[in-house]
């Protein structure tokens, strides 16, 4: 790595990995922002295709690439990563160049055949997305017949023979009480649990503040992880929970920018795919010379890698473990990048969230501009429990009217 | 000290190693595990393993002192134990 002369040679594994590494491992890549549902608290606000897609010859040259900098696997996602025509193909030819691949769906196209290709191939992973154990649960987040949708895929898997698909799901206020079922059902499929925690990104920041989990919550799923945190994955994304005074098995950092990475389906590399927004674009795969040199050299990327100050949270007793928690979940929400997170456990991010911030808007929207039979109906159903009173009148109200900032959520590996 | 010292290893055949300014990252192809070797000269161990008919030579090849063998033969145990390495002896079993 060139611009960081100055690192130690030894030291933990996580001082390493502060200081960045010669390729990322956790690189995301989101093929499409086509995608056929349109969940509300979408990280990516995916719907409509962006025509700038990179094309199957630049996204095999990507691919490429990344074998030669032994990228040894990547997530793909997007969107909705299988309604590219050119998925399978890319599939195969990433695993045939040593990239193996983990994709999240939700499960739209596994059909019995599908399935039954996944089954025979080694080096593929599936992720199937989950968010309530019932459809009442799920489908109010992800859209109506979705819950249905994940359910036929994952029987499909498991009818073809796929060994250990992933049940993703990302941890709300609705389904932080379902982990049990949500358990339960990974057994039934032979599948694997995995939980993320809600951030605050993309159409996520519209509804962060009525879905992600309250602080006695937090502690419930604290505690659950702590019992069965060996049997279920969280890509590493709840290390903020340390601070409830024991760290959770993986990482305890931040990965942007030094293992974390995110290549958007035109070529654009952030530092996490949580944080899509130009304050963490570091480049463009076509128009700088690679992902390589971005990964390798962008300013933007030398910047998260050099040590960062703790700020507020550097009097903390639990800033070795919790570091602060996410970038992403305290940008999104206006606060300052070095100051505690908006979920803080030790309860600083309340009171951060009351202090004067500005919430930066979104970085980018592919967002169906008119509502489909698919988009999800919580915002009709949705219960104003901070209203006293009825507004009014329906327009007299401030468009960030019921926004509560004081609201927040996680990640994944 | 453990029997391995007079074993053949080599690297798993669908084992990578990824230079990293720390050491590598071996990453298994078959049961996706990542690992870590946290020191330059463990990879020089492991990357010598293949080459020397015993692991007793792959140390002394790679410079490391008799002193810290106990330490290295741990870290190999343990990277055997996820089948980042492997016996390259295999008639006489593959197991540590
Ligand atoms: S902590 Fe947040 S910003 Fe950092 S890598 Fe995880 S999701 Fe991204
Ligand atoms: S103050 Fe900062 S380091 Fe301490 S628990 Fe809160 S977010 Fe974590």
């Amino acid at each position: 790595m060139t611009a960081l002369d100055s690192r130690p040679r030894s030291g933990s594994l996580i001082e390493q990995f502060e200081y960045g590494l010669d390729a990322p491992i956790c690189l995301t890549w989101e093929l499409t922002y086509a995608c056929n549902l349109e969940c509300a608290h979408c990280l990516s606000s995916s719907g409509r295709r962006d025509p700038r897609e990179l094309t199957t010859k630049q996204c095999e040259a990507l691919i490429d690439e990344l074998q030669r900098m032994q990228v040894f696997y990547v997530n793909i996602g997007g969107g909705e990563p299988t309604i590219r025509p050119d998925f399978w193909h890319l599939l195969e030819y990433a695993v045939a160049h040593q990239v193996g691949v983990k994709f999240s769906t939700n499960g739209v196209r596994i059909t019995p055949e599908r399935a039954r290709f996944l089954a025979s191939t080694d080096y593929v992973d599936v992720q199937v997305s989950l968010d309530g154990a019932t459809a009442e649960v799920n489908d109010y987040v992800r859209g109506p017949g979705s819950y249905d949708t994940a359910l036929r895929a994952l029987g499909n898997l498991a009818d073809a023979g796929f060994q250990d698909a992933k049940i993703s799901v990302v941890v709300t206020r609705h389904n932080v009480e379902q982990l049990d079922e949500f358990k339960a059902l990974a057994d039934r499929f032979g599948a694997t649990l995995r939980l993320t925690r809600l951030r605050p990104s993309g159409r996520g920041a519209q509804v962060w503040d009525e879905l992600h989990p309250r602080s006695e919550q937090q502690r419930v799923l604290f505690d659950w992880l702590m019992v069965h945190g060996d049997d279920v994955l969280t890509g590493d994304s709840f290390f903020h929970l340390a601070a409830f005074g024991q760290s959770l098995p993986g990482l305890n950092l931040c990965g942007a920018g030094r293992v974390v990475c995110l290549i958007d389906p035109i070529g654009d590399v952030y530092a996490c795919p949580f944080a899509i927004h130009d304050e963490f674009l570091a480049g463009n795969v076509l128009s700088d010379d690679g992902f390589q040199r971005i990964w390798q050299t962008a300013p933007l990327f030398a910047k998260l890698r050099s040590p960062q100050a703790g700020g507020a949270c550097s009097q903390c007793a639990f800033f070795d473990s919790c570091r602060g928690g996410c970038m992403a979940a305290k940008f999104f929400t206006g606060m300052p990048l070095d100051g505690p997170d908006p979920e803080c456990v030790q309860g600083y991010g309340e009171s951060a969230l009351t202090a004067d911030r500005v919430i930066p808007g979104a970085g980018q929207n592919h967002s169906k501009a008119a509502a489909t039979r698919n988009e999800p109906v919580m915002l009709t159903l949705q219960r104003r429990e901070d209203l006293s009173g009825p507004p009014v009148t329906a327009c007299a109200e401030d468009p960030l009217a019921g926004f509560d900032p004081n609201a927040s959520r996680a990640h994944q590996r | 000290m453990s029997a391995m010292l007079h074993q053949r290893w080599e690297l798993s055949p669908s084992v990578a190693l990824r230079p990293e300014p720390f050491g590598a990252l071996a990453y298994h192809f078959g049961n996706r595990r990542l690992t870590f070797l946290k020191r330059p000269q463990l990879v020089v161990v492991v990357r010598a393993l293949a080459e020397q008919p015993d692991v007793r030579s792959a140390l002394a090849a790679a410079g490391v002192p008799a002193a810290e063998w106990p330490a290295y033969l741990e870290a190999l145990i343990r990277l055997a134990q996820g089948d980042m390495i492997r016996r390259a002896d295999a008639h006489e079993g593959a197991s540590v």
